[in-house]
């Protein structure tokens, strides 16, 4: 109560001042509307962007960028609004003028949620006759979420200038959103916007036929509640494809934290608890790459990646050989002192990178290229996945490519095959292990180049990985990168569409117990095959 | 006698690196107390595993609490000496590390744990050995113990305000409470769920979620999320999302375009160390409830920020809310030990209700009978630079519940070591240890 007592109070004292200090300047609803900026409270500032955008001034649209961006500013003690250029250069927002010094006692106009929704819904309005379509289409949109009752004459003008086909649709749904949250339409006008609002057939559309104020006519609402069924049948049938779609985007993850293991452990047999440290390596090496850039050469951010993959090929396949060389080698057909000696290593990796890095995450930004989502029908399709997925694809191809085309390629399936056979066709078995398996954590590396884009970097990457991958591995049957392909993808999509049903938890759960039954069944996994692993 | 610290007694593989780090701070804090008798303070915080990302941070802090303690001339005339162990993340190595404190280096107080699960884990060796523990983390309540003092927040001092403000500013009448599957969202997940109801939220309006520990792949739970908010109610996210789960979630937001505008996220867990490992530009705008923020101007807290980063030689290193809850509890620990001129548990224990110490944010906080502390409670938004902006707080300090007051099981209980001495005294029955749930 003596908030509201309090704030009534600044209000009066607020105007006040302002007829006062205004009054010679001859002030305009413009004027009167940017001195409630000075009251430092959310709910004048709403006011404030409402009585700007409505003023029809000049500076009204540049004043409420400002504000968005955080470049208004206010000097209480001589009741200024400033508006603070890109260059840092301040001018006053009242009169346009440059300011010669600044006030002392300049702060931002600080900004909340609610503020920004004004702010949103007012560049809505004020936008929609702009020169630029796209801009006309986005301000379409905000006022089709902002459901702004004033912004009504402005779109009937910009539907009857209209030429893109596609904006005045656009506009046409904005203008149907408002008029339902009008008390004293029309019913058969409501019921036109009810059409048109159903056409558009995604859940804004269900936001607003949801939302319906409480004094609609029956008729309308019932009209309305038949729309919402008819888009939930539709977004029903969309959301099959988007289960599947998310399931290969986890297909497509778990194909690249795994396809690594599929070469170590599928191949050489080696139970290496320490690949996922791998893919941290190369986390990392993104880490140190983009610091580089960002520091030195900021005009390369976009490529960033593309300079990351083979260094944390390189990074993670040298540290792979090293293990081989230093470790593993004197471990071979020992699996128990292997998984031992390489569970070791992996916590010693992660403490050398926490050591070396600190325990807190690290900073991977994403390229311009892999940020934002585009809508495909009813889902929305988020582009760093969808890289993702290729990516994985040419990494796997590559994979392929090299072991069927290259001579290390051969030499690895011959000694794979049969060492013994291999050794005496001149083969230097030491060292097609050493490579292998340094190819095996050089791919793991690359893994770590992607994963950083959606997971997080910190020490303990690689150990959400691990489990994982060994089930892919195992599930797709060791030795198969086939297998592996398949495997990844199947687990994916399997848990994409027991997730929605089940809850993330049980779903996890699931897919376990059924892993477990299929190895019951099948324990060579789906596609298995000769090679060192089966002769062991 | 002087013993450099218990990591380095008996250092295994797994902790060597950070044990001769351990080792490094330990002599060089503790070589110029050697010639006369020394007060012992244990720091019990993981330095390897899965919360060293967490930990490491707090026991940093105590160092310079304490560094800064014996430059004013320690404690009745005697220097303080910190024992740093590292309990690694492992829960049952917690109570064991904690054994080795009390019984072994003979500390006369504890500073540690961050998980309930490793509070749990020491309880019974604190009560065994009677000795204290300070908890600096927010937690999900249902506990008061002797020989613990719980400096963060209890659920009426995080939870409860963080859904107020969104009812009342933002009009928020659709809720997702989303949470990693463990103990301290479940519980606080059960207190809002109930609080929602009581203020006439339809069951139907309130979507609870689950996901495990390191969950990475949020797009379908994200999917779901804006479902859920395309019904024509505002709607909002509760995120009791713990650790290292929460950057995938924020990006994943990011990505399928819902802003703060739109569905605004309110979390728990997520403060300033946290944000240091993402782009917040697509965040702009979410919330975090927090007793204390970096970004509030006070002169304390301006004073802390400086000293701090001084003794980290790191501009960029951010400090939090569990920080600043060791900040104000190692204080109350040294005015309650001035008080009774010892530091003998039993005497300690019965001295520190009732005394008051300077929280950074401006405020006095209290030590309660029930061994919780008054906060402030500040509701943030996030900025670009990964700092938050107070946009509400509440006025005046808030008491700490031991018991929520929202779940039939412990409605009418409270904790009270003054007059009662009892953690659980049932008002009804009128008896102690009327254990509710």
């Amino acid at each position: 109560m003596h908030k509201i007592f309090d704030s009534a109070v600044a209000l009066v004292f607020v105007i006040g001042l302002m007829i006062v200090a205004a009054a010679p300047l001859r002030a305009g609803p413009y004027e009167d509307s940017l001195a409630r900026f000075l009251a430092d409270s959310y709910s004048d500032t709403d006011a404030a962007i409402g009585g700007v955008a409505a003023s029809g001034h000049v500076m009204a649209e540049e004043v409420i960028r400002a504000l968005q961006d955080r470049r208004l500013m206010m000097s209480p003690g001589s009741k200024t609004i400033v508006i603070k250029g890109a260059s840092g250069a301040l001018r006053n927002a009242a009169t346009g003028q440059p300011l010669a010094a600044p006030p002392a006692d300049l702060t931002d106009v600080r900004i909340n949620n609610r503020v920004r929704r004004a702010i949103d819904a007012a560049l809505g309005s004020l936008t929609l006759l702009s020169p630029d379509a796209r801009r006309r289409f986005e301000a379409a949109q905000a006022v089709f979420k902002s459901r702004d009752e004033s912004a009504l004459p402005a779109l009937d003008t910009a539907i009857a200038k209209e030429i893109s086909q596609g904006v005045r649709r656009a506009l046409s749904q904005a203008r149907a959103a408002v008029i339902l949250m009008q008390s004293d339409a029309k019913e058969a006008d409501k019921l036109a916007a009810v059409a048109i609002v159903r056409d558009r057939g995604d859940q804004d559309a269900l936001a607003v036929l949801g939302g319906l104020p409480a004094e609609t006519a029956a008729p309308v609402r019932k009209a309305a509640a038949d729309a919402v069924g008819s888009i939930q049948n539709n977004l029903a049938l969309w959301s099959g494809v988007q289960n599947a779609w998310y399931g290969l985007s986890l297909g497509s993850v778990l194909m690249l934290a795994a396809i690594g293991l599929a070469i170590t452990f599928g191949v050489m047999g080696v139970i290496n608890m320490a690949h996922g440290e791998m893919v941290m390596l190369g986390a990392y090496t993104t880490f140190v790459v983009q610091e580089i850039i960002r520091t030195s050469y900021p005009g390369l951010f976009d490529w960033s990646l593309a300079v990351a993959i083979p260094l944390a090929f390189l990074v993670a396949g040298i540290v792979g050989i090293g293990i081989e060389r230093g470790i593993i080698r004197f471990l071979y057909g020992r699996p128990l002192e292997t998984l031992l000696a390489t569970w070791g290593l992996s916590l010693v990796l992660q403490q050398a990178v926490r050591t070396t890095f600190g325990p807190t995450n690290r900073e991977v930004g994403s390229p311009s290229w892999m940020s934002g989502a585009f809508e495909v029908g009813q889902i929305t399709i988020t582009y760093n996945r969808l890289w993702i997925i290729v990516f994985t694809l040419l990494v796997f191809v590559a994979l392929l490519a090299l072991l069927r085309f290259t001579r290390l390629g051969l030499e690895m399936r011959a000694v794979t095959q049969n060492r013994a056979m291999a050794a005496s066709m001149g083969i230097r078995t030491a060292r097609i292990d050493a490579l292998t398996f340094g190819l095996g954590s050089g791919i793991a590396g690359i893994a770590g180049v992607a994963l950083s884009q959606i997971d997080n970097v910190s020490p303990n990457l690689g150990q959400g990985y691990i489990i994982d991958s060994f089930m892919v591995v195992v599930f797709g049957g060791v030795g198969n990168l086939w297998g592996t392909l398949v495997g990844a993808f199947t687990l994916g999509i399997a848990n994409k569409f027991l997730e929605p049903y089940a809850g993330a938890v049980l779903a996890k759960i699931a897919i376990l117990v059924l892993i477990i039954l299929f190895i019951q069944k099948r324990p060579r996994g789906m596609f298995a095959l000769r090679g060192r692993a089966v002769e062991a | 006698m002087f013993k450099p610290s218990a990591v380095a007694a008996r250092p295994n593989r797994r902790q060597w690196l950070a044990a001769t780090a351990g080792l490094a701070l330990g002599l060089a804090l503790a070589s110029p107390a050697k010639a006369q008798e020394t007060i012992k303070i244990g720091i019990l915080h993981s330095l390897s595993g899965t919360m060293a990302i967490s930990e490491t941070t707090l026991k940093d802090v105590m160092l310079m609490l304490i560094d800064e303690q014996n430059k004013k001339g320690g404690v009745l005339g005697k220097k303080l000496e910190a024992v740093v162990v590292d309990p690694a993340s492992n829960w049952p190595l917690f109570a064991e590390k904690a054994r080795e404190l009390i019984t072994k280096d003979k500390v006369s107080v504890v500073f540690g744990c961050w998980t309930s699960v490793s509070r749990k884990s020491v309880l019974p060796v604190f009560k065994e050995l009677n000795s204290i523990l300070f908890y600096p983390v927010q937690y999900e309540g249902e506990e008061s113990e002797r020989n613990v003092f719980y400096t963060g927040a209890a659920p009426n001092q995080q939870a409860i305000p963080a859904v107020d403000y969104l009812a009342k500013e933002e009009k928020v009448q659709r809720w997702v409470l989303a949470g990693t599957d463990y103990v301290y969202p479940r519980t606080t997940n059960k207190i809002l769920e109930a609080y929602l109801k009581s203020k006439g939220v339809a069951a139907s309006d309130i979507m609870i979620n689950y996901t495990p520990f390191g969950h990475s792949d949020w797009q379908t739970i994200v999917a779901d999320i804006k479902k859920f908010g395309s019904a024509g109610k505002k709607t909002a996210v509760v995120s009791t999302i713990n650790g290292d789960a929460n950057v995938p979630f924020y990006k994943e937001l990011g990505n399928q375009g819902i802003k703060a505008t739109d569905i605004p996220v309110v979390a728990f867990s997520v403060g300033e160390e946290e944000l240091a490992g993402i782009d917040t530009k697509p965040l702009l705008g979410h919330l975090a409830a927090w007793n204390y923020f970096e970004s509030i101007k006070t002169p304390a807290n301006a004073e802390f920020i400086k000293k701090w980063k001084g003794f980290t030689k790191n501009s960029k290193r951010v400090s939090n809310d569990p920080m600043e809850a060791h900040v104000v509890g190692f204080a109350m620990w040294v005015k309650a030990v001035e008080t009774v001129k010892s530091t003998d548990p039993d005497k300690v224990i019965d001295a520190l209700p009732g005394i008051e110490a300077p929280n950074l944010t401006g405020g006095m906080s209290k030590m309660l009978p029930n061994h919780h502390i008054t906060k402030p409670v500040f509701i943030g938004e996030i900025k670009a630079d990964g700092q938050f902006d107070v946009v509400w707080k509440t006025e005046g300090l808030v008491p700490g519940d031991a018991w929520s007051k929202e779940l039939p099981g412990s409605k009418d209980l409270i904790g009270d070591w003054v007059t009662l001495r009892c953690g659980n005294y049932n008002t009804v029955t009128k008896k102690c240890g009327g254990q509710g749930t």
